[in-house]
């Protein structure tokens, strides 16, 4: 079997559709984005061609030209010149090249060409090349390239069928390796001009629609205008949307549990159903619809190719701030979650660059906080409206938000004035075209973070939440005691231990408990409060009612800024140690987070004392 | 003419990379990019703050340079080409 197996590698430019046709060849549901810089790992997948032959695809990161500068253009490199430790060279390379964009493109295919390994080329977006009126001779390009060329649209279903078919038949032979030195690279340019013009037409060089949308997306004024209404609707909208049906989900779990409960005996068991899981992990769980709309945003943002845009107007700021306007978009993903942001940083290039921003994404607000921020607002913030349509508890919501953003520039803004290394360092980013989103990599995308999120809360939170739902009933207090049984259990002791580093900063024993378990994932804070507060039996109105009767609106601010800078998930710092490969970057960021959210939710329960 | 001085809109053709030392990357990048000599280029956009980065539009392509990057390219006017 392994005999016949074919060794594909997807290579070509970055945001040319390689990962898309990767999906279409394998059935994969890897990540594509309209954005270069998306795929930052390589990615394998197989499937049998109608021969019956099995074929290997690697999907690897986009690259401009062999002489990478970057991390993930070199394992491109790497993998292709069989260089990659544990890899064997491809037995066949598919350079995939937008056929709308070849003037850029066919120089990267020239420069695969030169490998001397065997070679096909996949013009890929031909739809959109057509619906521009661009008229391409393929037979004169192969030709004149002496390499097979295939048309491609990777996302239409089928788009892929003449290229299944030529590399299930026979392999084309390999050009001549060449050298690669300074002069020969000038020369590429000179080829790729020369073969345009032979077998290229284009009615105009850019499409009228990106030049009609650029005009006012990239205006000095409307710009900025337009990318703060998209940042707060985006954020508003996850409160109108996404809160009522998480509220349902809730409702409805909160009923079940009672259900289940009737039917169960009293005594420890009964409390772990209803306590642990319903009202924990239901809590939790209605939190899904509010960051399957926050996804949508970012997903539809990401395939429309206005990112790079926002990160154009952005630059400027960035730079100020010690970072660059590539930095934007591993930090808007870091809104979802920090540890797809901290990989992609892996599409700068520049090594401190990349270290300032992998430093400051754990500060942007990701999802995991929504469920704390949503409990807290939702207990001690009313619901009013602002000039009649801002809800006050959005703007809440909002505004740490902001607080996290504006944490993040201060740091960088403080680390670029204490690094040493102060020379220049280049932008050089292309800008996409304007695409629709398609509905199917949306919703693609939507499940698996749906999946992921379940996958979270099956298990590590839930284990967890048992964890908490135990030490805060065992060991039953002794005979005769007086205060409520929570008191004499291993919880009571341990969050009256922790109790003495967070008095200062407002938090009471059961909030410093479940700290803990919030380390290990955010989310769990909230299940951690609910068993906590229902197995000391004060929850009986429900979570929020109960934190509302129990804490100061003081503490719960301090809590909602903590949650905002503190180091809190494990994952993250792991992703740190692997990304950066120090644990010297661990400490930093630990240490840094933790006194700047100390710090802040101080000022915050101090001030608040002193005002209410 | 280095490209950072051209005035938005204005048609050009790029004279050459000028590398700002020895062995610069940031050269070398922006010609495997593509700004060769005799390529026609324009500045598209400007950015909000300070007039930086720049949008160039460089064959079907665009690119968002900073006015760095940008002044290590030096154009002539398409007329005088
Ligand atoms: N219209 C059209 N869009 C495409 C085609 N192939 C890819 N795309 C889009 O191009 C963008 C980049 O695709 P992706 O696979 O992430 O590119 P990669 O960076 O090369 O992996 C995405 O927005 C895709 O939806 C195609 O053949 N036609
Ligand atoms: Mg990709």
């Amino acid at each position: 079997m392994s005999a016949s197996t074919l060794r594909i590698a997807l290579v070509g430019n970055p945001n040319c559709g390689k990962t898309a046709l990767f999906n279409q060849l394998t059935g994969g549901r890897q990540k594509v984005a309209n954005y270069a810089g998306v795929t930052v790992e390589r990615k394998e997948g197989r499937f049998t061609a109608p021969s019956g032959r099995v074929l290997q695809i690697l999907d690897l990161p986009g690259t401009y030209s062999f002489e990478a500068n970057s991390p993930d253009e070199q394992i491109t490199r790497d993998v292709c010149a069989g260089n990659y430790p544990g890899e064997a060279a491809p037995d066949l390379i598919i350079c995939v090249a937008d056929a709308t964009n070849l003037r850029l493109h066919l120089r990267f295919v020239l420069e695969v060409k030169r490998l001397g390994r065997p070679v096909v080329l996949a013009l890929n977006m031909m739809d959109t090349a057509r619906q521009r009126g661009i008229v391409i001779d393929v037979p004169e390009l192969q030709r004149r390239l002496g390499l097979p060329v295939v048309e491609t649209i990777a996302v239409r279903r089928g788009g892929a069928k003449a290229l299944i078919e030529r590399v299930d038949g026979e392999v084309p032979t390999a050009a001549p390796a060449q050298p690669d030195d300074a002069a020969s690279r000038a020369d590429l340019h000179a080829q790729v001009r020369e073969i345009l013009t032979a077998t290229v037409t284009m009615p105009r060089t850019t499409a009228a629609l990106d030049d009609a949308l650029d005009r006012w997306a990239l205006h000095p004024v409307f710009g900025l205008l337009i990318l703060a209404v998209v940042m707060f609707l985006v954020f508003q909208a996850v409160y109108a949307a996404g809160k009522p049906m998480s509220d349902l989900i809730g409702g409805g779990f909160g009923w079940l549990g009672e259900h289940v409960a009737a039917l169960m005996p009293a005594g420890p068991l009964q409390s772990l159903v209803t306590n642990g899981l319903f009202g924990g992990i239901g809590t939790v769980l209605g939190f899904l619809p509010v960051i399957l709309v926050l996804f949508l945003f970012i997903l539809t943002l990401e395939e429309s190719g206005y990112l790079p845009r926002a990160a154009f107007l952005l630059d400027r700021l960035m730079l100020s701030v010690g970072l660059t306007g590539r930095s934007f978009i591993p930090l808007l993903s870091s809104f979802a979650c920090a540890i797809p942001g901290i990989m992609g940083t892996r599409s700068i290039q520049d090594p401190r660059d990349r270290l300032a921003t992998i430093l400051i994404a754990p500060l942007m607000t990701c999802s995991a906080r929504l469920p704390v921020y949503a409990l807290l607002i939702g207990a001690f913030i009313p619901i009013r409206y602002v000039f009649g349509v801002f809800n006050l508890q959005g703007i809440v919501l909002f505004s740490l938000y902001l607080a996290g953003i504006l944490g993040a520039m201060a740091v960088g803004w403080v680390m670029k004035h204490i690094r040493r290394d102060k020379s220049e360092h280049a932008l050089l980013m292309e800008l996409p075209s304007y695409r629709m989103p398609k509905l199917r990599d949306v919703a693609i995308g939507l499940y698996e973070r749906g999946a992921i999120f379940l996958k979270r809360l099956t298990g590590v939170i839930l284990g967890l939440t048992v964890l908490m739902w135990f030490i805060s009933t065992f060991p039953s207090p002794p005979a005769g005691a007086t205060g409520p049984a929570i008191n004499y259990s291993f919880a009571g002791y341990l969050g009256r231990g922790l109790q003495y580093i967070f008095a200062p900063i407002g938090f009471n024993w059961q909030i410093s408990l479940a700290l803990i378990p919030a380390f290990a994932a955010r989310e769990t804070a909230v299940a951690a409060l609910a068993t906590v507060y229902l197995v000391g039996g004060e929850a009986s109105g429900g979570l929020s009612h109960a934190l509302a009767g129990q804490i100061s609106l003081a503490s719960a601010l301090s809590l909602l800024v903590w949650f905002a800078y503190a180091p809190q998930c494990m994952s993250t710092l792991a992703v740190i140690r692997r990304e950066t490969n120090s644990w010297r970057n661990v400490a930093i960021s630990f240490g840094y987070m933790f006194g700047m959210a100390y710090a802040a939710s101080f000022i915050v329960y101090q001030v608040t004392r002193m005002l209410t | 003419m280095r490209l950072s001085e051209l005035p938005k809109g204005a048609p050009a053709v790029v004279d050459r990379v000028h590398d700002a030392h020895a062995a610069d990357p940031i050269a070398q990048r922006l010609r495997d990019l593509g700004f060769v000599e005799g390529e026609p280029v324009r500045v598209v956009a400007i950015g909000p703050m300070g007039g930086d980065p720049v949008l160039i539009q460089i064959g079907y392509t665009r690119f968002a340079l900073r006015r760095a990057e940008a002044a290590r390219v030096s154009v002539r006017s398409e007329a005088a080409a």
